[in-house]
């Protein structure tokens, strides 16, 4: 399927790169927060004070995808969230325990369900058509791009908006560092939204070729789904955009992977730029979308003039693994 | 030709019962489950009846034989999924059945839920707000949605391909029509789908700031209603494809014939006046079926007993069907409003309406929404020839889902 349209949001500023272009900086410190634009041309401001970030940065990256690629009513909307509005929870939840119960205010519990940004979306574009919400973990994106493509399949011709966000509380921060999420990186959050279809147009940056998950797998799994994986590829792969953490409990699965591709294809790390979250695979598949339309990867001391696929590969530490095959229109 | 997809299973655990049979049996006899709050622990127990499943975590972890600390929503899910494979024959000496005829199947569960492990999140919460070390880890492990599928997944010995998911009240009816989808296109050869969700204080709490929950037993589809009881439970079923069923060689009475999704795009909580995102769900369903509205002889409503809910139900049902109205009614008189579960439970009501051809009663009803004679089922109906039923499920976030069960 081909990406007419993308957006993102995330701790590196991105939202704004098709006019200012992307300055790679890696974020600094534990915690990475998303560097959001002003909003002002993309959502009504009485409308997006109310929304609590997760919300407002799917809203918006929704609303840029589906501009950039002239579509005003989508025939599909599907949004992947491992964490759901955990702002909005976090609201509830310490209302509910100071408050004993008594004196409660809906807002923060009607925003809180892991359907509101998909929800909102619909709202506001007053479109009626299918909409889901994913949320398995690190591959609710996954989940999302292949109910897209299934949905493109069963329905030639749709344009489907697909995309996913998470968000990073003081909440979620301090629990998630107790499980020990950001000893190896720091924490990350962000929203990226595509607009797809099964054609290609003047518009498309990019073609999703393949989407592929593993839950816990062996060496012996990873390889085979590696193989079968670059055997279907129309091509060879010239980048691995990988998960791989500064320090990696999974570090012989990147390695793994990185061998049965070749040993001099050039590795790019995308989370020490958006930071470690579930759906950070998101971010990645925008980011080789911009690679790919761009028509050359300058990053990191790596000049790639025309690459044509470019593979995301995640790790997670929860132990999601997930394939995403990109290439060039 | 569409391929066909049949019901192989059924599992159900309620406030009517923690077995599928025992689920029909207060059908049948027109017992309610909803009653004064016994098993969660609130300030609000003597105030809003609920349909709680009569066990607490303890019985509920031997009935799983499970250990450790896990979610109710997790020890729910998993207990009506492993029923549904029983009934599919897929579970046998305590385990999943892979291989069948020498054949490896490709096994998917596909589970929702709302709520997920608040349960426990909301237990940990006030130390934790106290003091951000304290407080065991084990009690967020299962905070995601993701994460009580993960842990029913392990249960059941899954890998092949596990899924949520979230879309409020009408998950449930969600992931059905994703396992249906999947079987259809071949990437699956049976598929568990279905959902659960545990009673919290999160969520009772959450409803009572709606002002949409009844203190007294709810009355849905009645003219006098006043809100909605909060239940809690679990339904899946065990999908599967035309090849799959040669292979197990079942006699599968009922197929899922129509879904449909559509959005309201009306409010984040309240539905339409004139119920758009329903009134496309149950048209796309029987569209999918190639059937005509007078074909369906019976809904099993969303039926929550809010004000809202109710009228717009009933007004987007006038558009479908204009005059000519099929026999209706609501179960959440029976079991309450079990959220994400609904769907999945209500999924395996209608298939007992359409293989024993009886139509359960709305309780408590006392002047139908539509006053037809007939229209709303007020005691038990036995039927001939009901060949179609369609089942409603709306939620939050204008999420509205309908699926067409069919007999084979």
């Amino acid at each position: 399927m081909y990406i007419n349209g993308a957006s993102a949001i995330s701790p590196l500023p991105v939202f704004d790169a098709l006019s200012s272009g992307i300055d790679f900086i890696p974020g600094e410190g534990k915690r990475l927060t998303a560097s959001e634009p002003a909003y002002n041309n993309l959502i009504d401001p009485r409308l997006s004070r109310r929304m609590s970030r997760v919300i407002r940065m799917g809203v918006a990256t929704a609303m840029d995808a589906l501009r950039q690629a002239g579509v005003s009513n989508p025939d599909a909307i599907i949004t992947g969230t491992a964490y759901g509005c955990l702002e909005d929870t976090g609201i509830f939840l310490k209302r509910l325990v100071e408050n004993g119960e008594e004196m409660l205010t809906p807002t923060a519990f009607i925003q809180s369900t892991h359907n509101t940004v998909g929800a909102q979306v619909a709202l506001l574009l007053k479109c009626h058509s299918y909409n889901n919400t994913y949320v398995q973990r690190a591959q609710s994106f996954e989940r999302s791009l292949q109910d897209a493509r299934l949905w493109i399949t069963e329905n030639p011709g749709a344009a489907v908006l697909v995309g996913a966000a998470d968000e990073l509380t003081d909440f979620s921060y301090a629990l998630l560092e107790r499980f020990g999420l950001f000893r190896h990186q720091s924490g990350g959050e962000g929203a990226a939204y595509f607009l797809v279809t099964d054609n290609p147009s003047e518009k498309s940056w990019a073609r999703i070729e393949q989407v592929s998950t593993l839950f816990e797998p062996g060496l012996e799994e990873l390889h085979d789904l590696t193989t079968a994986l670059l055997g279907g590829a129309s091509g060879p792969v010239d980048l691995l955009l990988s998960g791989e953490e500064e320090t990696d409990y999974n570090a012989y699965q990147y390695a793994e992977l990185s061998t049965l591709l070749s040993s001099e294809m050039p590795v790019i790390r995308y989370k020490k730029y958006c930071g470690t979250y579930p759906t950070a695979t998101a971010f990645a598949s925008w980011l080789a979308a911009w690679w790919l339309k761009a028509g050359k990867v300058e990053v990191d001391g790596i000049q790639l003039p025309n690459p044509r696929r470019i593979l995301i590969y995640q790790a997670d530490p929860s132990g999601y693994h997930s394939f995403i095959l990109l290439a060039a229109c | 030709m569409q391929q066909a997809v049949y019901i192989a299973g059924r599992g159900a655990i309620s406030a009517i019962g923690k077995t599928r049979e025992e689920n029909l049996e207060a059908l049948r006899k027109g017992e309610t489950g909803i009653g004064s709050i016994r098993y969660l622990t609130t300030a609000h127990a003597s105030l809003f009846p609920a349909g709680e499943v009569k066990a607490d975590n303890e019985e509920l972890r031997e009935i799983a034989g499970w250990s450790g600390t896990n979610s109710r929503s997790s020890l729910l899910g998993f207990i009506a999924a492993r029923e549904a494979l029983e009934e599919a024959g897929l579970w046998e000496e305590n385990r999943l059945q892979h291989t069948v005829s020498g054949k490896r199947l490709r096994i998917g569960l596909i589970s929702s839920t709302t709520v997920a492990g608040m349960d426990l999140t909301e237990n940990f919460f006030p130390g934790f707000l106290e003091n951000r070390k304290a407080g065991k880890l084990r009690m967020v492990r299962q905070h995601e949605g993701g994460a009580t599928t993960e842990r029913i997944a392990q249960g059941l010995g899954i890998r092949d391909y596990v899924n949520t998911i979230s879309t409020a009240c009408s998950s449930s009816a969600n992931a059905i029509m994703l396992g249906a989808r999947l079987l259809k296109a071949g990437e699956l050869d049976v598929v568990i789908a279905g959902g659960t969700d545990a009673l919290s204080k999160f969520t009772l709490n959450g409803f009572n700031t709606l002002m949409i929950l009844d203190q007294q037993l709810c009355q849905p589809f009645d003219q006098n209603r006043r809100g909605l009881n909060l239940g809690e439970g679990a339904g899946f079923l065990v999908l599967v494809s035309e090849k799959t069923a040669e292979l197990l060689g079942g006699n599968y009475r009922v197929k899922v014939t129509g879904y449909a999704n559509a959005n309201d795009a009306h409010h984040q909580t309240a539905s339409s006046p004139d119920g758009t995102g329903s009134w496309l769900a149950m048209k796309g369903a029987l569209g999918m079926a190639g059937i005509t509205p007078e074909q369906v002889g019976y809904i099993n409503l969303h039926g929550t007993g809010t004000q809202n809910n109710d009228s717009s139900e009933s007004s987007a049902i006038e558009r479908v069907f204009g005059n000519r109205y099929p026999a209706m009614s609501t179960t959440k008189g029976y079991t309450g409003h079990t959220l994400a579960a609904c769907g999945g439970l209500e999924a395996i009501y209608s298939s007992f309406s359409l293989e024993q051809q009886v139509l359960f009663p709305c309780l408590r009803l006392q002047q139908p929404v539509i006053e037809l004679p007939g229209v709303v089922v007020t005691e038990l109906r036995s039927v001939n020839g009901l060949q179609h039923v369609l089942s409603n499920s709306f939620g939050f976030g204008g999420n509205c889902s309908s699926l067409l069960f069919s007999l084979a």
